[in-house]
C-alpha cells in the first residue's frame, strides 16, 4: 500500500480510528475510501459501523463481542491487501435553480471574485465534485470540486433559517442542505433534489466517494418540481 | 385490540420519543440518538416485562403532563429522581402505575437527573425514520419531540398489576470520577493541557442539551494555528473549541468535526453522566483502552443481571405479601451488584 504508515488510535471502549494523514490530500481521502469498502464487503467480528472522514475512518464495535487489538489486526490485514487505485464511486447527478431569488449570495460571490453572476454559474456547474463525507446534521454531504475561481471564504456571521435544499460553497467545498438551518456559506441556488430521498431502501441520495454533477433548471421547472418532493 | 390515548397538557422542551436508536448511519451524518440514559430506558421497558428497546418518552428537566383521555395501561418511570404524580399521590422516578381514562400523570423534575423515561405496557404509534423512532432532536427526525397540544395514542396495551410499584434502583452505578481513554487528538494540545484536563474539577454549565454538554472549568490551550481537517467524532467524545472549552457530545451528537478531541468518555460512564444538571461537579480519570474495555464489559453483564431481574413479575400485591414474609427481597441481587 502506497503512503505512510497509517495510525490506529483507541476510542474509549468501542471504536478504533485510523488515520492516514495528518492534513488534506487526495491521497489520503482515497485510502479512507478503499478501507471503507474493504471493511463493507470483509468485515470483523463484531462491527458495528464506520465513519468516513477527510484524512480517518472511524471503525465502532460491539465490546461484548471483540476488542481493540483484534479489530486493529483485522484493519491491518485488510491494508495489506488494499487496492486504493480500484476505488469507484457512483455517479449521481443534482439539479440547480440558480435565480438570484433562490440564490441571495450569487451577486456577493460575484462581486468576490471579479465575475459575472453568469461566470459564477458556469463555474459552479464546471466543478469536479466528490463526496468528502457527511457531518454536522443528518443528510449534509461536504463536497469538494469547487472550481478555484469561485472559491469565497466563509461569512463572518451566519445567516439563519437558511431553508432546507440550498446550494451553499465555501472554499473547494460545495454542499446541498437537508435542514432550514444557520450557515456562513454562500448561498447560490436551490435544489429540488433531496439528499434524503424518503426511499427506505436508499435513504441518502450519495455515499462518501460519489462523484456529483450539478445540472440548470430554470425556475419554473424548480417549482414544479419542488411541490413533487418533501423532506422527511 | 385494547389502546389508550394521552394528550398533552404540558411538555417542556427537549421531551422526545427515543427507541434504542438507530446506529450504522453516522457514515450519512446521522447519529445513533436514542436515550441519554440507556440503563433507566432499558429499566423502564423491563420493569414492565416489555422487550428491549421499545419506544419511550424520554422526559427532560422541564417535566410533562399528560392526561390520559381513553383506555387504561401500566406505565413504568424510570430514571434520575424525578417527582411522579398521579391519582392524588406523590412519589419518586423509578415506578410503576396504572393510568385510566380521566387521570393525569406528571412528571417533573425532583431531587437529581437530568432524564426520566416513560414506558408503556404497550407500543406508542409514531412514525418512524431510517427503522427507528428515536428523535435526533436538532434535526427533529424519527418520532419527534412530545410537544403541548399533542396527544400520544399507545396500542396493544396491558394492565400488569402484578408490576405495580417500586422498581429496585440500579446498586451498580459507580459515582468515581468519569473515565475516559485518552485521544485521538492530544497532540493538538499545548503541553500540560491533558494532565489540566485530568487533574481539575469542571462543572456542568446550563449548556447542555442531546447534543452535548459543555463544561466549565479551566481552559485547556491548543497549539497555535490550530486547522485540522474534519474528523469523526464517537459519543462521549471530549471535543475542545478554540476558546479552550471542552465539550461532551452526547446522543444526538455531530457525526464529524474539525475541533481537536482530547478523549472519549468510556460507554458505560455515559449514562450517569448525562444524569448531571448543570453546576453539578465532575473530574475525569483516564483509563487504558484495555482497562476500558474490561470495565465496560463488567458493567454491561451486571446491567443485564439487573434487568433480567427486575423483569420478572413480582405478582399481586398478595402474592408479594407472601413472598416477602418467606424470602428477604432482593439480596442476592444486591450482592451481585455491589461486586
Amino acid at each position: 500500500m502506497p503512503g505512510h504508515a497509517p495510525k490506529f488510535d483507541a476510542i474509549a471502549d468501542h471504536a478504533v480510528l485510523v488515520s492516514f494523514a495528518d492534513t488534506i490530500s487526495d491521497e489520503a481521502h482515497a485510502q479512507v475510501i478503499a478501507l471503507d469498502q474493504a471493511l463493507a464487503k470483509n468485515p470483523p467480528q463484531g462491527f458495528v459501523e464506520a465513519v468516513p472522514a477527510l484524512v480517518n475512518l472511524l471503525v465502532s464495535f460491539d465490546v461484548m463481542a471483540t476488542d481493540h487489538a483484534v479489530v486493529i489486526m483485522h484493519l491491518k490485514a485488510l491494508l495489506d491487501a488494499l487496492e486504493v487505485n480500484s476505488v469507484s464511486g457512483h455517479e449521481r447527478e443534482v439539479l440547480v435553480c440558480y435565480d438570484t431569488e433562490l440564490g441571495p449570495d450569487l451577486d456577493a460571490v460575484a462581486s468576490a471574485t471579479g465575475l459575472s453572476v453568469d461566470a459564477v454559474i458556469n463555474a459552479h456547474l464546471s466543478g469536479d465534485y466528490r463526496v468528502l463525507m457527511y457531518g454536522f446534521a443528518p443528510g449534509y454531504a461536504y463536497l469538494s470540486g469547487v472550481a478555484n475561481e469561485i472559491q469565497v471564504p466563509r461569512k463572518t456571521k451566519p445567516v439563519r433559517d437558511v431553508p432546507a435544499g440550498s446550494v451553499i460553497i465555501a472554499g473547494p467545498q460545495c454542499l446541498v442542505t437537508t435542514l432550514t438551518m444557520p450557515t456562513g456559506w454562500s448561498i447560490i441556488g436551490q435544489s429540488p433534489t433531496r439528499i434524503l430521498t424518503g426511499d427506505p431502501d436508499a435513504p441518502f441520495l450519495f455515499d462518501v466517494g460519489d462523484k456529483v454533477t450539478f445540472s440548470r433548471i430554470n425556475r419554473a421547472t424548480y417549482e414544479r418540481m419542488k411541490d413533487g418532493t418533501h423532506h422527511v | 385490540m385494547s389502546e389508550a390515548k394521552f394528550s398533552v397538557s404540558f411538555a417542556g422542551p427537549l421531551v422526545t420519543l427515543q427507541d434504542a436508536g438507530r446506529p450504522g448511519n453516522m457514515r450519512y451524518g446521522v447519529a445513533a440518538s436514542g436515550p441519554m440514559d440507556r440503563l433507566a430506558f432499558d429499566a423502564a421497558h423491563a420493569a414492565l416485562g416489555n422487550p428491549t428497546g421499545g419506544t419511550a418518552i424520554e422526559v427532560s428537566l422541564g417535566g410533562v403532563i399528560l392526561n390520559c383521555t381513553s383506555g387504561a395501561v401500566t406505565v413504568a418511570v424510570t430514571g434520575g429522581d424525578f417527582v411522579v404524580e398521579h391519582g392524588g399521590q406523590k412519589r419518586a422516578s423509578w415506578t410503576v402505575l396504572a393510568v385510566s381514562e380521566g387521570e393525569r400523570l406528571t412528571i417533573r423534575a425532583g431531587r437529581a437527573g437530568s432524564w426520566a423515561y416513560l414506558a408503556f405496557a404497550g407500543d406508542i404509534v409514531a412514525q418512524p425514520w431510517l427503522g427507528s423512532h428515536a428523535t435526533h432532536a436538532p434535526a427533529g427526525f424519527g418520532g419527534g419531540a412530545v410537544l403541548s397540544g399533542h396527544s400520544i395514542e399507545v396500542k396493544n396495551t396491558a394492565l400488569r398489576e402484578d408490576r405495580l410499584g417500586d422498581i429496585p434502583q440500579p446498586e451498580f452505578i459507580p459515582d468515581g470520577p468519569i473515565r475516559v481513554v485518552t485521544g485521538p487528538q492530544d497532540r493538538y494540545f499545548a503541553e500540560g493541557a491533558v494532565e489540566r484536563f485530568l487533574s481539575s474539577p469542571y462543572a456542568v454549565t446550563d449548556a447542555f442539551d442531546r447534543m452535548g454538554m459543555r463544561l466549565d472549568g479551566p481552559e485547556l490551550d491548543l497549539k497555535a494555528a490550530l486547522s485540522i481537517p474534519s474528523e469523526p467524532i464517537a459519543r462521549g467524545s471530549v471535543q475542545v473549541s478554540g476558546d479552550g472549552v471542552p465539550t461532551v457530545l452526547l446522543s444526538d451528537h455531530q457525526t464529524t468535526g474539525g475541533y481537536p478531541k482530547i478523549a472519549t468518555v468510556i460507554s458505560c460512564d455515559i449514562d450517569r453522566l448525562a444524569q448531571l444538571r448543570a453546576k453539578d461537579k465532575l473530574r475525569f480519570a483516564a483509563v487504558s483502552p484495555e482497562q476500558a474495555v474490561a470495565t465496560c464489559r463488567s458493567y454491561l453483564e451486571t446491567k443485564q443481571a439487573y434487568l433480567d431481574q427486575i423483569s420478572i413479575a413480582r405478582g399481586t400485591l398478595e402474592q408479594r405479601l407472601m413472598r416477602e414474609n418467606l424470602i428477604s427481597g432482593w439480596s442476592e441481587g444486591d450482592e451481585r451488584a455491589a461486586t
